[in-house]
């Protein structure tokens, strides 16, 4: 049983699927601390479970080293001595055994004495709330109920490094924000290193100590969820986090180098500002309002950049008064401090 | 009442299925007199017992041919068959699906495609084969052609079975603690159980029907199958001792018929296990 966990580390890692004309995984770079929530987030097809897999060992790298608790794992350790348990998205249960059975399988392969073996399945079910489940099989459970199965028997493992792949996408939106909260909760408790594999921002902001953020095989950003969020380094972080995702439009007088960012929620009416905070004015042309309860989604457009399309994101009690026809002029603006400058052709941070 | 449609049409196939074994049942039972009465007389009812049934038929079959001899060479063939085609398609199936890249399917369908030369065409070759090993009017003929069916449909079935199941429980297995070939040793069988209950069900059909090779290689009457025994023994001439015939058949059908109804619980179950969420 080991007693304290342990980072990975990532260098210069390479895969290209036999047959593939581009690396699934480019290059990527990434220290994960001792302890920490990592969470990759990236869109559908980035690389996110090649990455996964590679850590795990099912996959061999066409290039580069993994270290886990460094110790170098890429070249020639099988996946069952790295020291690693993996959730997968499906959650893989054997189907002939029974919750326990499924629970008790690594530490039967383990060659654990019996009693110990019944004891930690004892300890995991209760745990995660399924110890009135064991004797059931898994197409007896729900799929929520299947998810917890598949964390118990990760952890029984006391493995040092946790590696989840879009555990929670089979449930349903409701029973997914308790599954977090159990999941994160879980986490701290047990302060093990742990990967975590999304699609879903919203998921990656409210678990992860960091974001790594992937795009086509590379690591974009990575960095605290405030960090990622406020802090972008490039277009692609800027707009895929957000919902909705960043403004970007073309800087006024900038011959079309620059593009000015700003998130949804920053671009308010100028009157509801203080005298002191530096503004940068958006006169907003409206198109549409969406009502959404909470908030107002206003979706127009800026004189100066007449093709791009900006959405404001008023709180309730914000703005109430603003004229809501199309076509009406918005005089909204960003507080300086909340605007992003990215290079037009890269789309990498201009910073000043 | 929205019920009935079903139970009609349930009960048409039960009928259906039903009535080749009602008819065995009777002409194996049947005097001869009743048999064959229908053909002078019009107003016979033949699908009802018209005289007491007898027992003559299935002592003909049992005293005066060696049937019970060739239901244990047919035995005899079915285990050493299966253990080979199990032994040999199960391995090759599952490497096919799971271990060899793009040329798993390719391969897989080449070897099905020999499955698709016919035994008419076969046996000619074959016989050289087996005259030059010794084996002609053994059993051990038979042991060694049916093989050549059996296996390559077999692990093209195998094969197929292998790619529904997905491939991340043995992956699980794998990180859970075991070595690539304790997974393929110990977890995978387990996992593809009802393909190769599939495969053993295949192969006692085959053998269990098969004429053309054994007439090929089979003479003596003690060494035959039930497929070539009971033809051979029980049609004289132009004379077809229809009771005994279908006596051999009741007898040799039954026990399959229930065998195969044991099986099928094990492949529904099989098919419907919730391994992964779907
Ligand atoms: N076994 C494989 N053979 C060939 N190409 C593969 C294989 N597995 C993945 N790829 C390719 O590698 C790329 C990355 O796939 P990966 O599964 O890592 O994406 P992902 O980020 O996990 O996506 P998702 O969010 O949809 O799960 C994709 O373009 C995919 O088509
Ligand atoms: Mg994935």
């Amino acid at each position: 049983m080991s007693e304290t966990s342990a980072g990975v580390e990532i260098r210069q890692l390479h895969k290209r699927f036999k047959g593939g004309d581009h690396d699934a995984v480019d290059g990527v770079d990434l220290s994960i601390r001792d302890g920490e929530l990592l969470v990759l987030l990236g869109p559908s097809g980035c690389g996110k479970t090649t990455l996964l897999r590679m850590i795990a060992g099912l996959e061999h790298p066409s290039a580069g080293e993994i270290y886990i608790a460094g110790r170098r794992v890429d070249q020639d350790v099988p996946p069952r001595a790295r020291g690693i348990a993996m959730v997968f998205q499906s959650y893989a249960l054997y189907p002939h055994r029974t919750v326990s059975g499924n629970i008790a399988f690594p530490l039967e392969a383990a060659h654990l004495p019996r009693a110990v073996i019944a004891e930690k399945v004892r300890w995991a079910a209760e745990l995660f709330g399924i110890a009135g489940y064991l004797d059931r099989y898994p197409r007896q459970l729900s799929g929520g109920e299947r998810q917890r199965v598949a964390l118990c028997r990760a952890v029984v493992r006391d493995p040092q490094v946790f590696l989840l792949d879009e555990p929670l996408a089979n449930l349903d939106a409701k029973l997914r924000n308790t599954a977090r909260d159990e999941l994160k909760r879980f986490q701290r408790q047990i302060k093990r290193t742990t990967v975590y594999v999304t699609h879903d921002q919203v998921e990656a902001m409210g678990l992860g100590d960091r974001i790594a953020v992937m795009d086509r095989g590379k690591v974009r950003q990575v960095g605290t969820p405030h960090e990622v969020y406020e802090d972008p380094v490039d277009t692609f972080v800027a707009t895929f986090l957000g919902q909705p995702p960043m403004n970007l439009v073309e800087q006024p007088g900038g011959g079309g180098r620059t593009l000015l960012g700003f998130r949804p929620e920053h671009l308010l009416p100028s009157d509801h500002f203080g005298d002191r905070e530096p503004l940068h004015p958006i006169p907003l042309i409206v198109r549409r309002v969406e009502y959404l309860g909470s908030d107002r989604y206003v979706y127009g457009t800026v004189e100066f950049a007449p093709d791009a399309t900006v959405i404001a994101k008023l709180p309730a009690n914000i703005g109430r008064a603003i004229p809501e026809e199309e076509g009406g002029r918005l005089d909204f603006a960003v507080p300086e401090r909340a605007l992003c400058h990215f290079d037009a052709q890269t789309g990498a941070r201009v910073r000043r | 009442m929205k019920r009935v449609p079903l139970y009609a049409a349930a009960l048409g196939f039960i009928v259906f299925a039903g009535f080749p074994f009602y008819w065995m049942f009777i002409t194996a039972f049947k005097q001869n007199r009743d048999l064959y009465v229908g053909a002078f007389d019009t107003r016979h009812v033949p699908w009802i017992f018209n005289d007491p049934p007898t027992l003559e038929h299935v002592r003909l079959l049992f005293g005066q041919t060696d049937f019970l001899r060739w239901v244990a060479n047919t035995l005899l063939v079915i285990v050493a068959v299966v253990i080979i085609t199990v032994a040999l398609a199960v391995p090759a199936g599952y490497s096919l699906a799971r271990l060899v890249g793009r040329w798993g399917g390719r391969l897989g369908m080449g070897i099905f495609f020999t499955y698709l030369i016919p035994p008419t065409l076969l046996f000619i070759p074959f016989s050289r084969v087996i005259a030059l090993l010794g084996l002609q009017n053994s059993l051990g003929a038979l042991i060694l052609v049916y093989p050549t069916i059996t296996v390559p449909f077999c692990t093209w079935l195998v094969m197929g079975f292998v790619r529904s199941v997905p491939w991340d429980i043995e992956e699980q297995a794998m990180i859970d603690g075991y070595s690539r070939l304790a997974v393929i040793i110990r977890i995978a069988p387990r996992l593809i159980l009802p393909g190769i209950l599939t495969v053993v069900v295949f192969t006692f059909t085959l053998v269990m029907q098969e004429f053309v090779y054994a007439l090929t290689f089979i003479s003596s009457v003690d060494r035959m199958t039930v497929s070539l025994g009971v033809p051979i023994a029980l049609v004289r001439g132009d004379v077809y001792h229809w009771g005994s015939l279908m006596a051999a058949a009741l007898f040799t059908s039954i026990p399959l018929a229930i065998l195969y109804n044991l099986f099928i619980d094990r492949f529904i179950q099989g098919f419907t296990m919730g391994a992964v969420k779907g």
